[in-house]
């Protein structure tokens, strides 16, 4: 009995085991909307893909929907007003927002800065970088499906670092800390130690969350290998920043044009050579080493003195003149191109964007992989909608 | 070693050995590190900015366009991560009707965005671009809003 049966039933699932396998797969592309709202909780940024089965076939990136016109709404302001709308492009790290836009205004004016004001700059844009990173990575790892444990251990750093933003100036996110010729108010007394407390804690906080992550193999596995930017694409297509420094090019605008305190400071330029989604995320970690380094040797080397540079509240450049004012922001090249007619707001006013340049390799990274690889190589690249759209 | 600006005139100097007759010297030029060039001629200078073995300018900066009444000005600033050092393109197109100038996205891929950008807030279009069409505003959105007429 047990023979007969067993046999008629394996003679006849292998027979439809194998009408299933000779039937050709209809599989149909399909186009599917993700966004604009939050894909990674990066922003309102949408994206019109289209899959077959769970492969990326085609990419469209479209963007605009956060477009406040800052470039045009530049020209109707003094050039001291222009530096809050400059907080709000990447409102996660408007301090060195502030400081790329002041130092364009001060090549213009051909504004010496003083000493401390140089050193509170440095300072202050390095802990941002920290903060800016910290949330990188704090929602790459959410977007792999960490579901918030090693975002709750960077944000608790974050804090401390707007806390230190909140004792300088009384904002925690639209800082508008800089203006043109230094900076709004020097550090209160109290901020020091605080500082050095901050340091401290860092060093044991962030130790633990690296401890979590960055060997983790769940981390490895999925993003070892994954959306591979090629250098030579990278370059091609003004990539830059960390995400131009994961595929093995050392640029870093600190180092090879140095502005407010740089050309003191030691400090390296991480660089990986894989290109993928690993390597983007670990560039950030070892940045966030080097500017802690820069903010020891800010604090070791500053000394006593003016905070801000002998300017009017009105400012008016010659006519004709123009700056292209550039930092190494958190996301890569952030540049003001500021022209001057003469009067007391800029004549025209550009933003050169790290996040939007970045955003051109998109089609190249996603095409070929899964939809769960989409959502982290996106967290990978760390843009900013706030500065994507302007 | 920090990165160098290269002079207008060091530059001139070899363009116009290189791409003969691109070079717009009717200009009256107050700023000393510029190279002016003729706007159908971009793309040649563009191209010959790339590729010559001294200059070797691989990254693009930025693209810009700026709104004069009376005629625009497009500016591509340009780096050279191996040679170390940046220059500034300009060109003038005169009018505010149908401006075109050719587009560098065979050479940068970076122009995509910016070149896009432009023609959606100036109005300046570039022919030879794949996908040019409105990346801040939307399809149908009327006027170019980032010049001086619009508001």
């Amino acid at each position: 009995m047990k023979a007969t049966h067993l046999g008629r039933t394996t003679y006849s699932s292998q027979l439809v085991a194998e009408s299933f396998l000779a039937m050709p797969i209809q599989t149909e592309p399909m186009t599917v909307n993700i966004g604009p709202q939050h894909p990674s909780t990066h922003g309102v940024f949408r994206l019109r893909v289209t899959f077959d089965g769970e492969e990326i076939l085609e990419v469209e990136p479209i963007f605009g929907y956060l477009h406040r016109g800052t470039e045009k709404l530049a020209e109707e302001r003094n050039y001291t007003q222009i530096v809050t709308l400059t907080d709000r492009l990447d409102y996660v790290s408007s301090m060195i927002n502030n400081q790329a836009y002041c130092l364009a205004v001060e090549e213009l004016l051909c504004v010496e800065v003083p000493q401390r004001a140089k050193y509170l700059r440095t300072l202050t844009a390095e802990l941002q970088r920290v903060a800016s990173h910290l949330m990188g990575i704090g929602f790459f790892l959410q977007d792999l499906g960490t579901l918030g444990t090693p975002l709750m251990y960077a944000f608790r750093s974050r804090e401390k670092i707007l806390d230190l933003f909140e004792m300088l100036c009384g904002a925690r996110i639209t800082l508008s800390y800089m203006r043109p010729g230094g900076v709004f108010f020097d550090a209160p007394d109290d901020f020091w130690p605080a500082l050095d407390q901050f340091l401290r804690d860092f060093d044991t906080e962030f130790k633990e969350l690296e401890q979590l992550i960055l060997e983790n193999e769940i981390v490895m596995v999925r993003t070892r290998g994954v959306s591979v930017l090629p250098l030579e694409l990278a370059i091609n297509a003004s990539v830059s920043g960390p995400v131009l420094r994961a595929s093995g090019c050392d640029w870093d605008w600190r180092k090879k044009a140095p502005y407010d305190a740089y050309d003191r400071m030691e400090f390296d330029v991480p660089t990986a050579t894989g290109g993928d989604n690993y390597d983007r995320f670990w560039v950030r970690i070892q940045e966030i080493h080097q500017s802690i380094r820069m903010v020891r040797q800010c604090i070791q080397q500053i000394e006593p003195g003016p905070t801000r540079a002998d300017v009017p509240l009105i400012l008016r450049p010659k006519p004709g003149t123009e700056a292209y004012g550039r930092v190494e922001a958190s996301k890569g090249e952030l540049a003001f191109y500021v022209v001057s007619d003469g009067g007391i707001s800029p004549y025209r006013m550009k933003v050169r964007s790290p996040s939007l340049m970045n955003l051109t390799v998109t089609e190249h990274l996603l095409v070929g992989w899964k939809l769960a690889d989409m959502i982290v190589t996106l967290g990978s690249l760390d843009i900013n909608l706030g500065e994507v759209d302007r | 070693m920090a990165v160098q600006q290269l002079s207008g005139e060091a530059l001139a100097e070899k363009v116009s050995a290189g791409v003969p007759d691109s070079l717009d010297l009717a200009i009256d030029n107050p700023a000393e590190n510029v190279l002016w060039v003729k706007p159908s001629r971009v793309a040649d200078v563009a191209s010959f900015l790339k590729t010559d073995a001294g200059l070797d300018f691989n990254f693009l900066n930025s693209i810009t366009a700026i709104d004069y009444i009376n005629h625009f000005e497009v500016v591509y600033h340009l780096t050279s991560l191996d040679k170390q050092h940046t220059a500034i393109i300009k060109t003038r197109l005169d009018g505010r009707e149908e401006l075109s100038l050719p587009s560098v996205y065979h050479l940068w891929r970076g122009a995509d965005f910016q070149e896009r950008e432009i023609w959606d807030l100036m109005g300046v279009s570039f022919p030879g671009h794949p996908n040019l069409k409105r990346i801040m505003l939307w399809e149908g959105f009327e006027g170019h809003p980032l010049r001086k007429d619009y508001l």
